[in-house]
Formats: C-alpha cells, structure tokens, sequence
C-alpha cells in the first residue's frame, strides 16, 4: 500500500513555519528547485495557524502571514505537507513518510526550520486530561475545540501566556488567572528592553488590556493539578502563599524549546540545546543550515530573517544574505533577554513527588529515575524516553530536573511504518526520472 | 454556516466543522482519549505531533496523532481499544 517516490532538488527545507516559508522563498525565488516538507496539513507553522471559522483577520501580523503564503505559493516550491522526514540515509539524502508514500530526497543543501515546542514540567497532576501546553490548547481551539464558557487556569513562563490567554478569551473562555514563574524584577527590565521593538510591547499592552478582569500573577508557579478523569482545579504558589482554584482546563508550560532532533540524527553540534550555526546559518554539517527557533527561540521577525539568510546561501546568493545580518544582530538581542526573564525558577525542580510520573509515554514515576545517573542508564533501566515521543517530553523534563543530557536522537527520529523502511537499500543520489 | 463534516468516534455520529482537526473532534466528545500503560487517562497536550498523547485509530490506522489530522467525511475514529 506504500507508494514510493524518489525525488531531487537543490534546496530540502524541512518545516514550514515563517523560518521554513521565508528560506523556502528565497531559494526559490533566486532559482533554486526547492522541495518544502511539513508534517502539518496546512503551512504556517504554530504562529501563523490559521483559526477555522474567522473571518480574514485585520491584524498586521496575518497580512504578514498572508503576504508570505502568497509569495510561499507562487514559487514554485514543490510542497509536501502531512509529511515527515524520519531519517537521514546519506550525506545529502533523506527518507520521509506520508499517509501513502515512502519518499526518498536527494538535495545539495537542507535547511532545517524544525521549530520549537513547549517546555513541559511534571508535577502532581499535569497527566490528567484537559491539562494542555498554552500553545498546544491555542491550536486545538484554532482546530475546532470550542471553549465558550470553559473556566481556563494559564500557568508556566513565557510570553506566549499572555497571548494564549487573550486569545481564549476571545473565544469565550472564562480566564481564571494568569500566573508566571518569572518575578516582576526580571519582567520589568524585559520590559524595558521592549521599547526598542514597540510593536511587541503594544501587543502585550493590548493582550493585557483584554484581560483586564482576570488576575496576572508575576512570581507564581503551580503546585499540582487534581481531578479524577480530567483536571478539575490546580493549586499555585509564590512560595509564601498557595491558592487552588476551580478550571475545566489548565494550560501550563515553560516557554519553549528547539527541536533539534532532525539536526542532531545529520550530525550537526548542539550547543546549550541550540543547533549551533555560523553567520550564514550553515550548521557543523557541510549541507545543512538550521533557521528559526531551532538555532535558538527567538520568535518570528528573527525567523524570517534567518530564513532568509539561509535560503538565499542555499541558492549560490550570499550576497542578498549579508545585508540582513544587522537585522539578525538586534533581533537576537531581545531573544537573550527573553531567556534570561523566562528561565524556569529552581523551586521549580521541586513539583515532582515520588508517585509522579516523568516519562508519560511509559510511565515511569519519579521515584524510578532518580538513582541513576545519566539518560542513557536511565533509558537502559526503566524504558524512560523510549515510548513514541521518544523522549521528546521527558528528555527535555529531566534535563532541567537533573541535567541529563538528552543524548543523539536515534533514527527514525519519528515513529515510522515498516513499509517505509523496507525498501531497496539506496546511498547515492539519483537522477530524476 | 460553516461547512459539516460527518464521522464516527468511538461508535457516536459527530458532525463537526470542516477544517478541524480530529483531536479536537474527539476533544468535544471526551477528554481522555487512551490508556496509558498503567491505565490512566490520558488527553492531548502539545498539540502539535511532538507528545504523541492524542494517538487514535483513524479508519483502521493505529497510532496516529490526530492533532495533525483533518476530519473528513465519513471518517471513522476509535480513540482507546
């Protein structure tokens, strides 16, 4: 039943978030033949995911969304979305997969666009149903899950709180409260440093604004989450004082984290959990470029420009990349300060008791996990991080709780049918037929 | 109107806007979707392919993360077996 399809370009760009879309155009824009891969139906990636049911939005930032589809689709790039790419078979050749193919692409160079996701922390509760990442609970709803009316708990760090919140609410959402673990002393200087990009201050000013009936908590962290067959009220604290509070949702995470699997299974080097990449966004790997969140979370303006960058080098046009490198300089700025004022607070490492569980996909409690030593021994001893997010959860969990590295993420980086697999062993590049 | 797409979870006819995703289809009919290993239950979180807890069988496939699957006509959906 698996169809297979050999195919070839210049340019594979792997995500199709605003990083991804900005080097995809670029390349083809500069004439490069460029082959787009993501594992979502639509592109956009997590920012620009388009609401179902709204009317065309006025917002500036969706005509900036709108304008980069459009010139995405007159490019040319050939696309495949619902479709992931699992391994890396050669120097300059993948597999990937899709409900009914199994596709081998050669390319000369591969930009790597994977994103970030959400930091998740445990503590007592945060497996119950209807406990969601913000930035996860936002999609479902952008995807069709009504909340009209849901009384919502918005918990964790990071400026996405403020965003998803505003958000719910505008869907009818009833917003108990929004509490963030950084402390009003990091966020004002934070917020200081946002007068040099006053478009994102105006936005939380306006986010803000829409919230004005419900609590905004600096300095407070959630304890745990109870409930019998879904969350039925969290309890929070800012270390003095606690408070429990009724929700039909909690959305709780911890700003977030680049994907760099895909990176890590070319062999690119990693640094602080960033691939790490040169003023061209070349990776450690001759042929590989990492853009956006996953050399580094810094939000979408630096993401196009990274894209940018790394899409006109793919195509032999440096020299269009190098004007956008003072733009690169400012941007990255705010991204350091963003982490310095969202790093998760070390009371933080205190949330998980005995009984909790760490890895979700095999349930290994705390209490398994903390006499060893390193991932790997863990991994070996109690199946931890060998379920199908393969570690994607817990390997960034427990790198906080104990500073375990995560370790190279072997192929296939993503769960894979055998029929993929099996196929004729193929090294070397091919023509097109 | 918003267009409706009709389907199956767990047995039940739903009809749902077209557009949506699975995950948030089967979200309006029930927030655990599976077992985990030990029993509990468990929802979708991340939303977007990375935890994996939103797995389901869509029309005889196993294991597939319907938070990045479309609903579509006549689609029949079975979160835990």
């Amino acid at each position: 039943m698996n169809k297979r399809m050999d195919l070839d370009c210049d340019v594979l760009v792997v995500g199709a978030g605003p990083a991804g879309i900005a080097a995809c155009v670029a390349a083809a824009e500069s004439g490069a033949r460029v082959i787009l891969i993501d594992d979502n139906p639509l592109p956009g990636g997590q920012i620009w995911r388009a609401a179902i049911g709204d009317p065309a939005n006025p917002k500036s930032q969706n005509n900036e969304a709108a304008s980069w589809l459009r010139r995405l689709q007159a490019s040319g790039a050939t696309q495949f979305l619902s479709t992931r790419v699992v391994a890396r078979l050669g120097a300059k050749l993948v597999l990937a997969e899709n409900e009914s193919s199994s596709i081998e692409i050669a390319f000369r160079h591969a930009i790597l666009a994977t994103g970030a996701r959400e930091l998740l922390l445990p503590f007592p509760g945060w497996t119950l149903p209807n406990v969601f990442a913000p930035g996860g609970l936002q999609a479902l709803v952008k995807s069709g899950l009504p909340v009209q009316g849901k009384r919502v708990v918005i918990a964790g760090t990071g400026p996405l709180l403020l965003a998803v919140a505003a958000f719910l609410k505008s869907k009818g959402a009833r917003i108990e409260g929004i509490y963030d673990q950084a402390a009003w002393r990091q966020i004002i200087p934070f917020a200081i440093t946002l007068i040099k990009r006053p478009a994102l201050l105006v936005s939380a000013l306006a986010y803000r604004a829409s919230l004005l009936t419900s609590p905004l908590r600096y300095g407070w962290w959630p304890v745990s989450a109870t409930g019998e067959d879904a969350v039925r009220s969290v309890t929070l604290t800012n270390g003095k004082r606690t408070k429990t509070i009724a929700c039909d949702m909690f959305a709780c995470g911890f700003h977030l984290i680049p994907n760099t699997e895909l990176q890590s299974a070319f062999g690119c080097r990693l640094v602080d959990g960033n691939a790490l990449v040169d003023e061209l966004q070349r990776t450690s790997v001759n042929e590989a470029f990492s853009v956006g969140e996953s050399a580094g979370v810094g939000g979408l303006d630096l993401a196009l420009v990274e894209g940018q960058i790394a899409g006109f080098t793919a195509a032999g046009k440096d020299s269009n990349a190098r004007p956008l490198f003072r733009k690169r300089r400012a941007l990255r700025k705010i991204s350091a300060a963003m982490d310095r004022t969202f790093e998760p607070r070390p009371e933080l490492r205190n949330l998980v008791q005995e009984d909790t569980i760490v890895c979700r996909c095999e349930d290994v409690p705390w209490v398994s996990l903390r006499r060893y030593h390193s991932m790997r021994h863990a991994r070996i001893y109690t199946r931890c991080g060998m379920g199908p997010c393969q570690g994607r959860v817990c390997g960034a969990a427990l790198n906080f709780l104990t500073g375990w590295e995560t370790g190279a993420t072997r192929p296939p980086i993503y769960p894979v049918r055998l029929s993929t697999l099996i196929r004729e062993p193929q090294i070397s590049p091919k023509e097109k037929p | 109107m918003p267009n409706l797409v009709k389907m199956t979870i767990d047995g039940a006819e739903v009809n749902v806007q077209a557009g949506a995703t699975v995950a948030a289809a089967i979200l309006i009919t029930r927030s655990g979707f599976r077992r985990s290993v030990q029993g509990e239950l468990r929802g979708p979180v991340c939303g977007m392919g990375i935890c994996f807890e939103c797995r389901a069988t869509v029309d005889g496939q196993p294991q597939l993360r319907t938070c990045q699957r479309l609903c579509e006509n006549g689609m029949v959906v079975n979160t835990d077996e």
